[in-house]
């Protein structure tokens, strides 16, 4: 309650009598403006001090950054009191890449890096122009090439062997990438005015949407065979690939559908009074308005799918996180899984701030 | 200017009232629904030949066989001896058992954040802010494996950590004091939600009556006497027993108590600290969207702060937070479904082990489907229903 009471209270806080040392000033404004606030914050202080510290004895201090190969015997021995950092240069190769074969690895590193630039351009605003698709169809391609070889002299990796973050980035961004198109044509298919089309598209996105990422992944790698042909077979990479894009695809429709929500009617009507066809209406009018409203809930979005990537895991494929579980098996070092995982959060957590942060320019970017 | 100008002869359609553009559309929608019967046909008649090749017959009628699979940790009493079906039904007790202690505990932990990152205080809302972005940004099942190591790590049950008196913290899971619940006690709570009930009614009519003569009645007599004076008296009545069972070690485990699995805990955890972080930014936007004039216009009103907030405040920041918490529970039921990646068995666990033991791929996946789509529908129902209530009023 009295925290709540404290949001009137800002603006008078901040009031208080401007003399003094300025780092006295800011501190009798924000931490001890009144004697709860104090009290609060020296519980607060404490318990920060007690955590760092702790950290600090465990992570820095105590801990053991590097061993001679394949040795865990000096991370026993702390064991409990120290982190074992050793564990990360020991088994990053693995982590990184899974069981792509150890020499090849340059591709899989450089196909990260292409997957980066590739984000890192599509954030620019001057490049959102018809040739961003032509980059991310021509990036997409290299790295199809990169990963599985067999032309310019690179040999062969069937994708059994992919694993580790190229996989993790792979899902992610062909899911976006083949989902997206879905997502708009679902989302004009359920504003259509032809009643079919309509309950199609209506029946596909609450299915999808209602029930949970695990279940459509079990579908793809349990049910998949029996859906097809016998004989007929395709890799578990691919099918759990088809499950992500599906699942995409639902969720980036509500958003477009949003998007197309929010764009005047007046619009629809110039463009049906300039005779346009329905393709070409939404072409030239209609979708980059409606895309230009959600593109921070798109982002949002691409955070969320990102993340559930992760839950390839309960299938087997050798995802980012299952290459982190799978190093940890390894029984000399079973005992030190905490600091994978935490290599491998801190990992996730750059991409996903990264992108959070850009989301939240754009939506300060289109308040103004 | 004459009147008799021809008009133009009525343009002759092809179909009777069928135009091109109606026409077009037709062609469209049976271009597409043919695509689709012909896609669901094809894998309808590949299922059919690959499922009587492998000699298994659809239809549910497995579901009275006998299970015979273990499962460790129910709300509902369950023995591998019984049917397919019963272990289903187990199954969605334990995703409901994690689902709504999940949603109430991430909402009351996810408010609490999200008030205090619009704290005056400095240190509590840089706190909170790095709270919410470290959890919203690292994947889900990567932090419910993270807490299930963690609770795998807890020292064994001789040398549990007891933070409070009866309270035991081991590589077991969380033991709890309880109080067992018998028919008796039911009876009671029983009547204290009863109770409830009535106390809502009879508000509702201090509230007419109110609003007709402008004097106010006070309600909480009539909370009091419902709520708890009249399930104590029936306690006392029927001298129910309401002794607290402190679990004690008996060996290498606990007896008697609460317990609450390392599964079950890490599950509960990982969903409600995970979904926490975005419902305290949701809360946070609530209130934020409450114009600064209507504190201003409370406070020169003289109000006291407690009903300022609940009266002005929380009914204008309600209507913004209402419909993205649907969906966060939503997630967080969904979610639930990750429990398969530790051991917890819930209802798509079983599912998954079933269609291991019987092959009964379509109906395991059909039964999934159906469990979760009535629980999204039920809570999407319910807080439509309550986002109705709120609803802003117009003239």
């Amino acid at each position: 309650m009295t925290v709540i009471a404290d949001i009137p209270d800002a603006p008078r806080a901040a009031r208080r009598p401007q003399t003094g040392n300025p780092v006295l000033r800011w501190l009798r404004t924000n931490l001890f403006s009144s004697i709860p606030n104090g009290v609060l914050s020296i519980v607060l202080l404490a318990i920060l001090a007690k955590a760092v510290f702790s950290f600090v004895q465990w992570g820095i201090a105590n801990a053991v950054w590097l061993t001679p190969a394949n040795d865990s015997s000096a991370c026993r021995a702390v064991r409990g009191v120290g982190a074992c950092w050793a564990i990360i240069p020991e088994k990053y190769r693995f982590i990184l890449f899974g069981t792509y074969p150890f020499d090849e690895q340059w591709r899989p590193a450089l196909s990260v890096v292409l997957f980066i630039a590739l984000f890192y351009l599509s954030t620019r605003r001057a490049l959102w122009r018809r040739e961003l698709v032509l980059l991310w169809i021509g990036a997409l391609a290299l790295i199809s090439v990169l990963m599985w070889g067999g032309v310019l002299g690179l040999s062969f990796v069937s994708q059994d062997r992919w694993g580790g973050l190229p996989v993790t980035l792979i899902l992610a961004t062909f899911g976006l990438a083949f989902g997206f198109p879905l997502g708009i044509l679902v989302a004009l298919g359920r504003r259509s005015k032809l009643p079919a089309i309509r309950s199609l598209s209506v029946l596909y996105v609450e299915l999808i949407r209602g029930v949970p990422l695990v279940s459509l992944l079990f579908m793809a790698s349990v049910m998949f065979p029996l859906f097809m042909p016998s004989g007929f077979n395709i890799d578990k990479l691919l099918r759990a690939q088809i499950a992500i894009i599906l699942f995409a695809g639902a969720y980036l429709a509500e958003i477009v559908r949003g998007g197309l929500q929010a764009v005047p009617r007046g619009q629809y009507e110039a463009a049906d009074a300039l005779g346009l066809s329905y393709w070409r209406k939404h072409r030239l009018i209609i979708l980059p308005q409606a895309i230009r409203h959600v593109i921070p809930p798109l982002v949002n979005t691409f955070i969320a799918f990102f993340k559930d990537t992760s839950l390839v895991l309960i299938i087997g494929i050798f995802d980012l996180l299952t290459t982190a579980k799978t190093a940890i098996i390894d029984p000399a070092w079973q005992q030190f899984s905490v600091e994978v995982y935490i290599f491998v959060a801190a990992i996730y957590f750059v991409f996903c701030f990264a992108m959070s942060r850009y989301s939240r320019s754009l939506e300060g970017a289109s308040g103004r | 200017m004459t009147t008799d100008t021809p008009r133009p002869p009525p343009r002759r359609r092809l179909f009777g009232a069928w135009g091109p553009r109606e026409l077009q559309g037709l062609f469209w929608q049976v271009l597409v629904v043919g695509i689709a019967v012909a896609v669901i046909g094809f894998l309808w008649s590949n299922t059919v030949t690959n499922l009587s090749a492998r000699r298994i017959t659809t239809g549910f009628a497995f579901l009275g066989r006998e299970a015979g699979m273990p499962i460790a940790d129910s709300l509902l009493a369950y023995n591998p001896r019984d049917s397919y079906l019963w272990a289903f039904v187990v199954g969605v007790g334990n995703t409901l058992r994690v689902a709504v202690i999940g949603i109430v505990l991430a909402t009351v932990l996810g408010t609490l954040i999200g008030i205090s990152r619009l704290s005056a205080n400095w240190l509590l809302s840089r706190l909170a802010a790095v709270y919410v972005e470290t959890l919203r940004d690292i994947p889900l099942l990567l932090q419910l494996l993270f807490w299930y190591v963690l609770m795998q790590a807890l020292p064994a049950a001789r040398a549990a950590w007891r933070p409070v008196e009866g309270v035991f913290l081991s590589n077991r899971g969380l033991i709890l004091p309880a109080i067992p619940i018998g028919p008796l006690q039911l009876w009671v709570l029983g009547t204290a939600v009863l109770g409830c009930a009535l106390f809502y009614l009879v508000r509702r009519r201090l509230v007419v009556q109110q609003m007709r003569d402008g004097k106010p009645r006070p309600a909480w007599p009539f909370a009091l006497g419902l709520i708890l004076v009249l399930p104590a008296a029936l306690s006392l009545v029927l001298r129910v027993p309401w002794t607290i069972e402190w679990p004690a070690l008996r060996g290498f485990n606990f007896v008697g108590g609460l317990t609450l699995a390392p599964e079950y805990f890490a599950l509960l955890i990982a969903l409600v600290t995970y979904t926490s972080a975005f419902i305290a930014e949701i809360v946070r936007s609530g209130i934020q969207s409450v114009p600064r004039g209507q504190w201003d216009a409370a406070n020169a009103l003289g109000l006291r702060r407690s009903f300022m907030l609940r009266q002005i405040i929380l009914p204008q920041a309600l209507r913004v937070i209402v419909p993205p918490m649907t969906s966060q529970y939503l997630n967080l039921t969904k979610n639930s479904s990750l429990a398969v990646a530790i051991g917890y068995q819930d209802v798509v666990s079983i599912a998954n082990t079933t269609l291991n033991q019987t092959g009964q791929a379509i109906e395991a996946i059909a039964l999934i489907m159906a469990v979760f789509l009535t629980i999204s529908l039920s809570i999407s129902f319910f807080m439509n229903w309550y986002n109705a209530r709120i609803a802003l009023v117009e003239r």
